[in-house]
């Protein structure tokens, strides 16, 4: 799509995007050159020299059970923090959507977990299952279970699922809202004269017209448990116990900042660059047919 | 009318009950977040921790504020406001001129321009953060407000928008401003900027708390407690092996984090959501 009208002139416009393509250039293009140059090397251990090693780092990666056991990791994670947060947030939308009035109010007080920072969550949540003051660790501790996320992996993972879903909750609840919304009252109004109960109503017709709001949501949400979780799992678990909770973005850093492995942690940068790189183009194939421009 | 769809009598209470159940599970975080906020740190080392508000709310909430652990919080909730003004506005600002470059000129390299800036869209700072801290490391950029703010201030998303909204504006205002003389520049100022307003202000509320809420960044650039920003701050709270962590005063950090963006996204709550589903398109 085009202007018909178009302002002349050469160095206006190439100094207007000036200071768009110098950061562009210098945090982005450059690091990623750099990531993409160094996972093709192995520093020796005093930094002075760099060993070409060719897709060695890549190799070395994919053959390593540790880094393995991070993809499955992420991937259960990613899944369950969807599954979690959509399924709170539909559910909660649902209801919102059957008021006449008040929602409005219960939108205003979901809208809240948005402004909490994940790392925030984080820490909120740990305070509630601490193992020494964690309310609900006592309470738990009451009914006889006793509930340890410092050394039981599941739990650990149960936890940052919970702490990252929750932080969640309103960005879907915004998204099912809306789509609930925009179905014309009209046609569920006659499924409901033609004797369709709500739940055969919500499979029949709500759920099959929501499904491009959902599968948006589904990307979306998937993407953020990859890149943007970092705060809750450094918070809560760091990563532990014995690396159950460590997620690809959580390696790459604990790798390159505390390991020091440069080579290896620049591998693992391109291969999130790769799986970036899939989900946006995912992402846009897919806005493109819901966005009329 | 009320449609016939809606419950009335048992079904609406329960559709509220349900709603209710659902702010429980949402607020009882944040609840007792702010309960160990205003107790003491015995009341909260001896569980179960009381479940209604002590009388310590303005005890804890000074000492964070003017002492906290290793910097005064106070301190590093005017690093966050900066941090967070700074990449809302940069952001803003050349994301406004870049889009205004590529909608209204025909210059050369222009196309690939706007596929440069696409790809950012692909390049998270969490995917490129060892390079791209050597890179604000050799800036001497660390410890500062410049390393907080400028790596992160790109924005394909926030240009996308304007590009998006000057297609909207009808070629006629452009043809009556060239008729009257007017500069593209002056165009820029009188005309596009004005009718971009709620633009501007939506995704300002957006980019406020994406730059608030920031954590890794902050956690590499910053080594100095003093230029700490209060969301990586409050890791940096918790002792280190076995001794007991000040809990009265982390909680009432957490709370004093959450804040600042909370205000923002209720009292803007109309402009909030048309950001969250523009900046998304």
């Amino acid at each position: 799509m085009e202007k018909r009208v178009n302002f002349k002139g050469i160095w206006l416009p190439l100094l207007l995007v000036l200071p768009q393509l110098v950061v562009t250039a210098v945090f982005f293009f450059y690091p990623a050159g750099q990531a993409i140059y160094q996972s093709l090397f192995i520093p020796d251990p005093f930094g002075l020299s760099m060993q070409w090693v060719g897709l060695g780092n890549f190799e070395y990666l994919l053959g390593n059970a540790y880094y393995r056991a991070s993809f499955v990791t992420t991937a259960i994670f990613s899944i369950l923090v969807t599954l979690v947060s959509m399924g709170v947030a539909l559910y909660l939308a649902v209801l919102a959507d059957r008021l006449i009035k008040g929602s409005g109010v219960y939108r205003t007080l979901l809208i809240w977990p948005y402004a909490v920072a994940p790392a925030v969550a984080g820490v909120l949540w740990l305070f509630m299952f601490n193992t020494r003051v964690g309310v609900v660790t006592w309470y738990l501790g009451q009914l006889g279970y006793d509930w340890n996320h410092v050394l039981n992996g599941e739990e650990a993972m149960g936890l940052v699922v919970v702490a990252s879903a929750w932080g969640r909750i309103s960005y879907n609840f915004l998204f099912f809202l809306a789509g609930l919304q925009a179905i014309p009252r009209s046609v569920i109004e006659a499924a409901a004269i033609d004797g369709a109960k709500f739940w055969t109503r919500f499979r029949t017709i709500v759920w099959p017209l929501l499904s491009p709001v959902t599968f948006f949501l589904l990307v979306v949400n998937i993407v953020y448990a990859f890149f943007e979780t970092f705060g809750v799992i450094h918070t809560i678990t760091s990563g532990g116990p014995q690396q159950t909770t460590t997620i690809l973005v959580y390696k790459v850093f604990k790798d390159g900042f505390v390991g020091q492995d440069l080579g290896s942690s620049a591998a693992q940068s391109v291969i999130l660059l790769v799986i970036v790189g899939i989900l946006t183009i995912v992402q846009f194939k897919f806005i493109e047919r819901r966005v009329h421009y | 009318m009320a449609g016939m769809v809606e419950r009335r009598g048992v079904g609406r209470w329960m559709t509220h009950l349900g709603l209710i159940v659902g702010l429980l599970f949402i607020f009882f975080p944040i609840w007792l977040a702010f309960v160990a906020s205003t107790v003491t740190q015995p009341e909260i080392v001896k569980p179960p921790m009381p479940l209604l508000p002590g009388d310590q709310f303005f005890e804890n909430y000074r000492r964070a504020l003017i002492s906290g652990v290793n910097a005064p919080v106070g301190w590093m909730m005017l690093n966050s406001l900066v941090m967070a003004m700074g990449i809302a506005v940069g952001k803003i600002v050349i994301s406004l001129l870049s889009a205004f470059a590529i909608v209204y000129f025909k210059f050369p390299g222009r196309r690939l321009f706007f596929w440069l800036i696409f790809m950012t869209l692909m390049l998270p700072v969490e995917v490129r953060i060892v390079p791209t801290y050597e890179v604000a490391a050799n800036f001497g950029m660390l410890n500062s407000y410049s390393g907080l703010i400028f790596p992160l201030i790109a924005s394909a998303t926030a240009t996308f928008l304007f590009r998006q909204f000057f297609m909207t504006v009808p070629d006629e205002l452009t043809e009556a401003a060239r008729v009257d003389g007017a500069g593209p520049m002056r165009f820029f100022w009188d005309i596009l900027l004005p009718m971009s307003r709620t633009n501007v202000a939506a995704l300002f509320v957006i980019l406020f708390i994406y730059g608030w809420n920031q954590y890794l960044w902050p956690l590499l650039i910053t080594t100095d407690p003093s230029m700490n920003t209060i969301v990586m701050g409050i890791k940096q709270m918790f002792p280190s092996g076995d001794d007991t962590a000040d809990w009265p005063v982390i909680m009432a950090t957490s709370i004093l984090a959450m804040i600042p963006p909370v205000i923002v996204v209720i009292s803007m709550q109309k402009l909030f959501i048309r950001g969250l589903v523009d900046s998304e398109k």
